[in-house]
Parts: C-alpha cells; structure tokens; sequence
C-alpha cells in the first residue's frame, strides 16, 4: 500500500513535467525525440525566413547539413527505383505497376504528392537537384507540413481549393514556423506517405494506417506511446538516410540473431534484430521456439491486419469505372459504414477490417510481373510472386494481405496497361473517362504503342504483413493453425498434428477399437446372463 | 467353491501398473486431441500434457524394464504354447458355464498364455513403436542436427497413431479382461492388493 502511494504521484509528476516540456519545447506536439537534441533549430538565423517555397527552405538546410541531399539522391525513396539483385528486375514505385492506382509514369502530378522531393511531374525531372530534395517531409514536427495532393511534391504557396470543386481551401503551410521546428522522424512523418498509401487512408498495406499515429498497445506493442513509442525508424533504422528493410528486398529469415554493432548488417528492421532466434523464454512451451526455422515472427504475433479502427481496400475492379451522373460527374457509392464501394472515377471497392491474413511459404525472393511482361488474360496475375516452398529450408510460412481486383490490360501487345489516369489534358482517364484515350496516352509514356485492344484481367497482389504486432496474449494460438480447417489449411509441403491425417488409418483404428468394445460388451452381456440364470 | 489367497502382485509391480494406467488413458486423451479428434483441454495444452506424461511414462518404463530384469520377472512373458488353445476355448465357452479355469494362478506363473502373448505384444510392439515414434515426433526440429533429415514426419506420425490406436484396442480388451477373474472383481482387487482369489483345489 504504501509503495503505492508513493509511486503513483511520483509517476504522475514525471509524467506532468514531461507533458510541460514537451508542450513548451515542440509546440504542442512534442515528440520525446527533440528534448534529446543538441540543436535548436529556432535559434538558426538561416531559418528565420521567411521561405517562399520549400526549395528555399532546403537550401537553407544544407548551408549545415552539406552532404544531406547527396545521400539522398542514392535513396530508394528518391529514385523510385531498386534494381532486384536476384532477378534483375527494374522495381521501385516508378517502374512497378500495381493493382491499386495503376502507375507513376504519365500520373506523376498526383502521385509525386508522395515524393521527398519538389517538382516530378513529369518525365524531365532533374534528379540531380539538391535543392529538390523535400527535408521537411519527414523531419517536420509540427504537423503543418503537407504537401499538396496533386502539387507534384510541393505544398500550396496559395490558399488552394481541394478537392477541386469541394468548395475546401488548402492553407499554405508556414515554412519558416516548421523549418524552426525540425526533428527526427515520427510515425507521423512517415505515415503522411505510407499510411495513406494507394490514395487515402488504409487503402494498400492493411497494417499500416492512421491509427499507427498514436497507437494503443493492443494494436501495435512497440509503437505504442505507452511504453516503447518506438517510432518507424526505430526498427528502419540506416545510416546515411539510407533506410533499411524495404519490402522490395524482403528477408523472409534474418539468421543472423541479435544485431550486434560490428559484427553483423546492422539493420534493425527484422524481429529477430532484437529478439533473436529463440525469442520465447525458457518457461514458455518449448515448441515455440522450435517453431521459428519455419514460421515468422509475424505469422503468429500479428493474428489480423486493419485492427486500428480503419477498413483497408481488399479488391478494386477497375473494369466498372467511368459511370457518371447527368451532370458528368463521377458516381459514387457508400455502404452503410460509410464506405466508397463504387467510384466513377474508379470502379468497385470491397474493404476488410479485422482481416485474417493469407499465409504462404516465402524465402525473400520475388518476381514482378512488370510491364512488357506476357499477359494473356487467361488466368489471374499474380502481379508479384513471392518464391518460397516447403522444402526449402530458408523459407518461412509468412503472413500477406492479398489485394485482389481487375485492372486494364492491353489485348493485342498481351501486357498489364499503363493507363494515364491524372493529368490536366484531355486524354487523362479522370477527365474524359475514355479508356482508349488513357491507356493510348500512358503507354506512349513508356514507349509502347497501343493495340486498340483493351481487357481487364483479374489480377493479385501480396503484401507481407509486419506491422501492427499484437501483445503477446492476443498472439495467435496453436489451434488456430493445428486444427482441420485452420488458417495454415492451404500451406503445402508439412505434416502438421491436428490438421493432417491419414484419412484410412483413422477409420481402420476407429473400426477396430469400436469392434472391440462391442465385442467385450456383449462377451460380457452373455456372461452376465449366464451367471445369474445359474444362482 | 472355496477360495484361497496366493500373493502375486510386488508393490513395485503394482504401482508401475496403475501409474502407467493413468499415463496411458492421459496420452491417449491429450494425443487424440493433439490429433484433431476432438477439442477439450485445447491444443496447447493437451500437447503439454502430452509432453509432461511422455516424460513420466519414459521414466517409468525405464524402471520397470531394470525392475524385470533384475528381478528375473521377465520371464513372466515368455510365450508358451502349453494350455494355449484350453484357454481360447475358456473363454469362447467354458466361462459362460462356469467350467474350471483351465490356468492355476501362482507367483512364478501369474499371466495364463494368452496374457503372456498379450503384454509381450504391447511389450515388443505397441510400446516400442510408441516411445521411438513419439521421442522422434517430439524431437522433430533436432532431425537435422541428428543427421536424420531423411525421415518423414507424415511417416512418423502415422506410426504413432497406429500404435496408439492399437494401445486404445488392447486397452478396451485388457480393461473388460480384468474382469474375468474369479469374481468379476478379484482380478482388479488383485492389482491393488496384490492377493489374487483362486479358486482352491
Ligand atoms: C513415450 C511416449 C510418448 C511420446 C514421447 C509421445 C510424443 C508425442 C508427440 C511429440 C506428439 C506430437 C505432438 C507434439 O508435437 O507435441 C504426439 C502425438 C500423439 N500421441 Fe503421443 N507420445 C507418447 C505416447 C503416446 C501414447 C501412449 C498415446 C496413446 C495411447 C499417444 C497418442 C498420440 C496421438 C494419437 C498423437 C497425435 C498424432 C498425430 O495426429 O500426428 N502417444 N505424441
């Protein structure tokens, strides 16, 4: 009781004064990353402004941080291009095409929103420019900062009306007040990109969305400002703000244990990185430590995805879009949760909260199926298949949102369609709703010709699922795999006790015990008569 | 018809049968259950149970194979066709009639022949399949350090439901056999006690 009594108020004064701090120090918002900082930046004079645009702010930023855009410049994140060592594919958001929005090239405007940088909106980008490189997207601190969302990267200079015709205006941020402002990276930081991924909120990952902002512990237990309030790049961590664990270059096993500086990659962003390869304590079942040669982390500590209170998009079907109303006008549809599942602009949705994921072998290798690449229509494109079997030791039964839906491709050339959906001209899909005038237009964008012939194909994509890790006790429990019909019910390749069986050999053992015990029973029923007529 | 008490059962003996009792029916009711039979302790713990009672039942037996060896009781189980086919016939006939039991119980002979046949079956056979077949199962993610990579756990699985099946028939028999005594009880009074009623004569 009275170790109680003291520690509460102790832990509540700390707590007061960290809130006091932070409400001085950050502006309201106070991420507990800044009170650790040797720099204030509001004391810099290059940042006292005031900045017209946010290539005036970089500039001021590397009159310090002088090799800054440089390293950059070598970033996925800049270039939107990585090649796959193993397969020699050309990958990154500006190469793929996916079965959310389609693709970058022809639609940078909008999709360059997304961009650390100022300016992409077309193909003759300077990707050169140092003073192009967006800082303040992932070091704001304040929370003002927002690029604007068909601005090609750039926030709005002017009071700025969106969605256009919404009667809505966009503010000009206040550069100078977020420039003096500058911080680590937060959840929100990285969120403003990958928690609004395929073109809001939740839409493409399923574990990563807004609710990741300030999650409780039963949602994420190291994000969770409550006790770890570890941020992205925490476990993404990187030097030279190169960041680490892309799922274009997936490690479907991390073998080497505990990352100990000097001795290993360094990369932080794998369970094991800190946990090891025998994670579970010693007074757990010692199954579950046997378990991780074959099973992810993840496949068991994050039981569903789009937990956070925001359904994710689990099938878009490009093939109905373009209904319009008499005023020419998209239609849109919402259910009764509030959802859009029909836009004229594009076409069907079905959404999932709670969703169980889908589980497959992976070994960290995947192949793309890229534009050029053969589709006959025929059957539905994986749009990215992960490799990985049963009898491949270094892979792992993984966790994966499928995202399923139909999408444009061109019948005569046989290959997924780039479609030129965005644009202010008049072939742009979103303008005219002519699909022959926005599929002409985006494949001349990657140099092809248009056959004249368009389809839509079914098609799927696999997003391994990592985030949104659940507490231990909401873990996801044996029987829900060992069991007949239980989430493992389509991995191939393993006997697994409680789902498998020998279909013969229960019957012939159930026979014979059952034959036995009748033969006992009525042995017994006749001994039984026989006695008592006897006495 | 007079009966007489002979002492047959050691404590040892005694304790071994109904402490593997117990073990048998536990692994039998957590195996099917880890087997996707039915659910009722849940799948975790039943296998732990499993696990735990598998532990005790090794250790057990271990005991019990030095406790027969020393004592020279292994003999017990050497087959003998001697009154073999008397005593099939005893108990498709005789014993509806209450005709003499063709076996005369004593210390140094306490299983009839058709017992002798029966234990040494679940000795050679059920027991063994069961213990290799489960220490492989449960060191299942040791087979490549052991070097036995070339096993199959769908094969070693289905070994150990075979045999446990076949423990569930020779249970269901042993237990209605236990009843077949003298009185219907003596046999079971017996395994407590250790004195077994025979008739005297
Ligand atoms: C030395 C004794 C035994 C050992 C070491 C052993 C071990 C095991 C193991 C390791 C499993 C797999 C579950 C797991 O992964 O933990 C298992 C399953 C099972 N055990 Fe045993 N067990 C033993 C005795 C028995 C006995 C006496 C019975 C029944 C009378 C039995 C019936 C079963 C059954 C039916 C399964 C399920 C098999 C399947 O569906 O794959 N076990 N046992």
């Amino acid at each position: 009781m009275r170790t109680c009594n003291v520690k509460v108020p102790g832990r509540l004064a700390a707590f007061l004064s960290a809130l006091a701090l932070s409400l001085t120090l950050g502006g309201g918002l106070g991420w507990a990353e800044n009170e650790v900082s040797t720099a204030d930046h509001s004391k810099f004079k290059e940042l006292k402004g005031p900045f017209p645009t946010g290539p005036d702010v970089t500039r001021a930023c590397l009159q310090c941080h002088t090799e800054a855009s440089k390293q950059l410049h070598k970033t996925k994140h800049w270039t939107w291009s990585v090649v796959n060592p193993d397969t020699g594919e050309r990958l990154g958001k500006r190469n793929v095409i996916n079965n959310f929005c389609g693709s970058v090239v022809s639609n940078e405007a909008r999709c360059t929103s997304c961009h650390i940088g100022y300016g992409w909106k077309d193909g003759t980008f300077d990707f050169t420019s140092e003073a192009n490189v967006d800082c303040l997207v992932c070091h704001d601190t304040t929370g003002k900062y927002r690029k604007f969302p068909a601005g090609a990267g750039h926030p709005v200079y002017q009071p700025t009306e969106w969605p256009a015709g919404s009667g809505r205006m966009m503010q000009p941020p206040d550069l100078a007040e977020i420039a003096q402002n500058v911080g680590p990276t937060s959840r929100r930081n990285c969120g403003t990109c990958h928690f609004l991924g395929g073109g809001g909120n939740a839409i493409k990952h399923g574990d990563l969305d807004l609710s990741m902002v300030e999650p409780g512990r039963y949602l994420d237990v190291h994000m969770s400002p409550g006790r770890l309030n570890f941020t992205c790049s925490t476990c993404h961590s990187g030097d030279a703000h190169a960041v680490q664990g892309s799922r274009y270059t997936t490690k479907a096993k991390d073998t080497n244990g505990i990352d100990i500086p000097g001795r290993t990659d360094g990369s932080r962003a794998s369970c094991e990185s800190c946990h090891g390869l025998e994670p579970h304590p010693a007074a757990a079942n010692a199954k579950l430590n046997e378990h991780t040669d074959r099973i992810a982390c993840v496949t068991c500590h994050v039981p569903q995805f789009a937990r956070g209170g925001y359904a994710t998009k689990m099938w878009w079907d490009w093939s109905t879009a373009g209904r319009l109303d008499e005023n020419g006008k998209p239609i849109k549809v919402h259910n009764s949760d509030g959802l859009e599942v029909y836009s004229g602009m594009k076409g069907d949705f079905r959404w999932g909260e709670h969703v169980t994921p889908e589980y497959r072998w992976f070994d960290g290798s995947v192949d793309y199926t890229l534009f050029g690449d053969t589709v006959d229509g025929g059957e539905v494109v994986s749009i990215n298949k992960y490799g990985g079997s049963a009898d491949d030791p270094d892979s792992r039964i993984w966790p994966f949102k499928v995202m399923r839906g139909k999408q444009a491709y061109d019948k005569g050339l046989q290959t997924l369609a780039v479609v030129h959906t965005f644009g202010k001209d008049d072939s742009a899909y979103w303008r005219n709703y002519d699909w022959d005038k926005a599929v002409d237009a985006g494949m001349a964008s990657v140099g092809a010709v248009y056959s004249g012939e368009l389809g839509f194909v079914e098609t799927e994509m696999a997003w391994p699922i990592t985030h949104m890790v659940a507490p231990k006790e909401d873990a996801v429990t044996c029987v829900e795999c060992h069991s007949r019909n239980g989430r493992l019910a389509g991995i191939e390749g393993v006997y697994m006790p409680g789902r498998d069986r020998t279909g013969w050999l229960d019957f012939l053992g159930w026979t014979a015990a059952l034959l036995a015990l009748l033969a006992v029973l009525a042995h017994g029923a006749v001994r039984y008569y026989a006695h008592t007529r006897r006495s | 018809m007079n009966a007489t008490r002979i002492y047959i059962f050691k404590r040892f003996e005694r304790f071994w049968h109904w402490a593997q009792a117990l073990l048998i029916i536990v692994m039998a009711v957590t195996g099917f259950e880890i087997h996707g039979t039915y659910g009722l302790l849940g799948y975790e713990t039943a296998q732990e149970v499993h696990t735990t009672a598998a532990w005790l039942l090794i250790g057990l037996w271990v005991f019990a194979i030095f406790w027969h060896f020393t004592t020279g009781e292994w003999r017990q189980y050497i087959p003998t066709a001697d009154k073999l086919m008397a005593m099939v016939r005893y108990y498709l006939t005789g014993i509806f009639t209450d005709a003499p039991h063709p076996f005369r119980q004593t210390t140094l002979r306490k299983h009839n022949p058709l017992q002798r046949l029966a234990y040494l079956f679940v000795k050679l056979i059920i027991n063994p399949a069961i213990w290799i077949s489960g220490l492989l199962y449960l060191y299942y993610s040791a087979w490549p350090a052991l070097g036995l990579d070339g096993l199959s756990l769908a094969g070693v699985a289905f070994v150990h439901t075979a045999a446990a099946f076949l423990m569930l028939v020779f249970f269901v028999v042993h237990v209605y056999f236990a009843t077949t005594g003298h009185t219907w009880t003596s046999h079971i009074k017996a395994m407590i006690t250790g004195y077994e009623e025979v008739e005297s004569g």
